[in-house]
């Protein structure tokens, strides 16, 4: 991805810098993108441990930007170029305290390129990091992926705030929980701070604050965790078990679903697209009216806990775990379909 | 404190305010700063150099790190950011890529820039990017409660060093001009005028440029190591400083009881790191380069 954005962004009007280090990178896009860009920055494995706190400072002072991180195994340096799933609770959790954030994960090269549009869109429609969760596998698949023509791709534009700078308060939200953009040297000499802010985005460390901004970062992402999560279903409206997936494993799952079909099982897809903000609502709809769930991922348990919450003992949640490096035999994922169809 | 000290012994004409005034958020005062806290007169010797260099302040940035000192940005009237611990150059870094146009202050304190931030500060030197970076070394950290840093003179006393401090001590003006950095001054809160022109200096010269003001801490280093108060530091600078401009940084190590060098050390010309993009860019690319003009879309 670094190499080949290197090589061609200077051909496009953009800067493309390597930083000395994941700390540096992940605050660099920051500044950038209060100059006026739109800036990301890509990771794997230990890297995305290192850009922690400026997800936790882009949370707070509201900065859109995207993070990529192929997701490798681990913990620590682990294992280097062989896929996992793991970091995903990271990357919802990863900094201190309480915020918000949206994960994407897509499943093959061309949503690779879709969703990372959608990730910028996102990241300036809610003012929050967007992190593309993408696995080994993923990263270095190559297949056909279809551009389409610039002026085809709809690109969310930052909102500039159009108010004077003596009306303008920089953190001050709007109809959406969002507050208007601004850019450095436009003559608006607002104040950004990573401290707990007011409206005007001056330090105010006072509990009416905090619990007043907190709670908006996280409200402010309530329209994406319902109605709009982003998701691919298949077969939902007979099933009796629901495969839950994202990434890679969606793949082998796909597999095994058409396995038990075969069968004669009424297996069920549902592929997280956005796996943050979690979409509770659709899990407990369908927890009402499925036997149970069956959770692949190449990980220990990660997002099946969060099937496991939204589904509140309504339907049985069954984990496929698998500790990383390769991906699932089907076979292991149709063994979970079955005993959980009896 | 008693009434009668805080009478004003002079008449002051209705409306009349501190030329600084301007340049500074004046509904966050009173600041935090500690009385005899050496960074309020950096602050105003950089609000002097802003105002007679009439930079035009909507395109002047200021980042900050953590730290005593990392308030600045907060109270500077202009586009400011107060970043995470270490981290404000290369924040600025980012920020003077997108708009090459806008004069990018990093000001910060010894154990922000040079402990947590040490990388950062010799990358951004050695790629003479065009920052100008202030920092207020008052050799400790000081809002955590004055423990030791990299900066803190040998056999000091700190929170963290009860029998002294047995570490060598960072020389950061050694340190700069190895990195790359093309200006490189020292001078401590005694020096005003000097420091005022110094910043003044910087704000108009191109390239990583670096000026290290040594500040009193008194609530923490001084009490702890029993060197008195704010005004007993300005006695102690005075006597112990030494204008040496051109000195070799290498013989400018600061100690606790020795000489402090002052002066300004380095002032070279050296393409920054925008000039050489465009340079390699364009001899390996040709007509195929397009410049990022503002590295933003049109859009937006």
């Amino acid at each position: 991805m670094v190499e080949r954005f290197a090589s061609r962004i200077p051909t496009v009007g953009g800067i493309f810098i390597q930083m000395e280090d994941e700390l540096a990178a992940s605050i660099t896009i920051q500044g950038a993108v209060w100059g006026g860009a739109k800036a990301f920055t890509v990771t794997s494995g230990p890297g995305f441990s290192l850009m922690m706190e400026h997800i936790g400072y882009a949370a707070m002072t509201e900065t859109p930007c995207v993070f990529v991180n192929v997701q490798r195994g681990g913990p620590s340096t682990g294992l280097p170029t062989l896929p996992a799933q793991a970091d995903m609770m990271q990357a919802r959790w990863g900094s201190h305290g309480d915020y918000g954030i949206i994960a994407l994960c897509p499943n093959s090269p061309q949503e690779c390129f879709d969703l990372t549009i959608t990730a910028f869109n996102l990241s300036e429609e809610f003012r929050v990091p967007v992190m593309m969760m993408l696995d080994e596998c993923v990263g270095h698949m190559t297949e056909k992926v279809v551009i389409p023509e610039a002026e085809k791709i709809a690109v969310t534009p930052r909102r500039y705030t159009t108010q004077p700078p003596e009306e303008f308060r920089a953190f001050e939200p709007k109809g959406d929980m969002v507050p208007d953009m601004v850019k450095a040297g436009d003559g608006y000499r607002f104040h950004v701070t990573g401290l707990t802010h007011d409206e005007r985005g001056y330090p105010s460390m006072n509990v009416e604050t905090q619990d007043r901004l907190v709670r908006r970062l996280l409200d402010k992402l309530k329209p994406l965790a319902n109605g709009r999560a982003l998701c691919e279903t298949e077969g939902l409206d007979d099933a009796d078990v629901v495969v839950v997936s994202y990434g890679i494993t969606s793949r082998v799952a796909q597999r095994a679903l058409q396995m038990a079909r075969q069968r004669g099982i009424r297996a069920g897809k549902f592929r997280l697209i956005s796996a943050w903000p979690f979409p509770a609502e659709r899990i407990r709809e369908l927890a009402g009216r499925v036997k149970a769930f069956v959770v692949p991922e190449i990980n220990l348990g990660q997002m099946v806990y969060e099937v496991e919450r939204a589904a509140a003992g309504k339907a049985k949640v069954i984990p496929v775990s698998h500790a990383g490096g390769t991906v699932h035999k089907p076979e292991a994922i149709l063994k979970a379909i079955v005993e959980a169809a009896q | 404190m008693n009434e009668a000290t805080l009478e004003i012994p002079y008449e002051i004409p209705e409306g009349a305010r501190n030329p600084v005034e301007p340049f500074l958020r004046m509904d966050r005062m009173p600041h935090i700063w500690c009385a005899g806290c050496g960074i309020g007169t950096t602050v105003n010797c950089f609000t002097r150099a802003l105002l007679d260099s009439k930079a035009n302040l909507d395109k002047v940035a200021i980042v900050s790190g953590i730290g005593c000192t990392g308030r600045v940005a907060g109270y500077a009237r202009l586009d400011s950011f107060h970043t995470t611990h270490g981290r404000a150059i290369p924040f600025a870094t980012g920020l003077k890529l997108a708009n090459p146009e806008l004069q990018v202050v990093v000001y910060s304190g010894d154990g922000d820039l040079f402990a947590i931030g040490g990388n950062h500060f010799i990358h951004a030197a050695r790629r003479n990017m065009d920052l100008k970076v202030i920092c207020v070394n008052n050799m400790i950290y000081a809002m955590t409660g004055g423990q030791t840093a990299p900066t803190t003179p040998a056999t000091a006393i700190t929170a963290t060093s009860p029998y002294g401090v047995s570490e060598p001590t960072f020389n950061l003006v050694a340190l700069a001009e190895a990195a790359g950095a093309s200006y490189v001054a020292r001078w401590t809160t005694y020096h005003v005028k000097q420091l005022a022109r110094s910043m003044e200096e910087v704000l108009k010269k191109k390239g990583f440029c670096f000026i290290e003001v040594i500040s009193p801490c008194p609530t923490l280093y001084q009490r702890r190591n029993k060197m008195g108060d704010g005004l007993d530091a300005m006695k102690d600078y005075k006597a112990k400083s030494k204008v040496r401009n051109g000195a070799p940084t290498g013989e400018c190590t600061l100690s606790k009881t020795g000489e402090i060098v002052v002066g300004k050390f380095v002032d070279r010309e050296r393409p920054d790191y925008l000039e050489l993009l465009k340079a390699q860019m364009i001899e390996s690319l040709g007509d195929r380069y397009v410049e990022p003009e503002e590295a933003c879309c049109s859009e937006c």
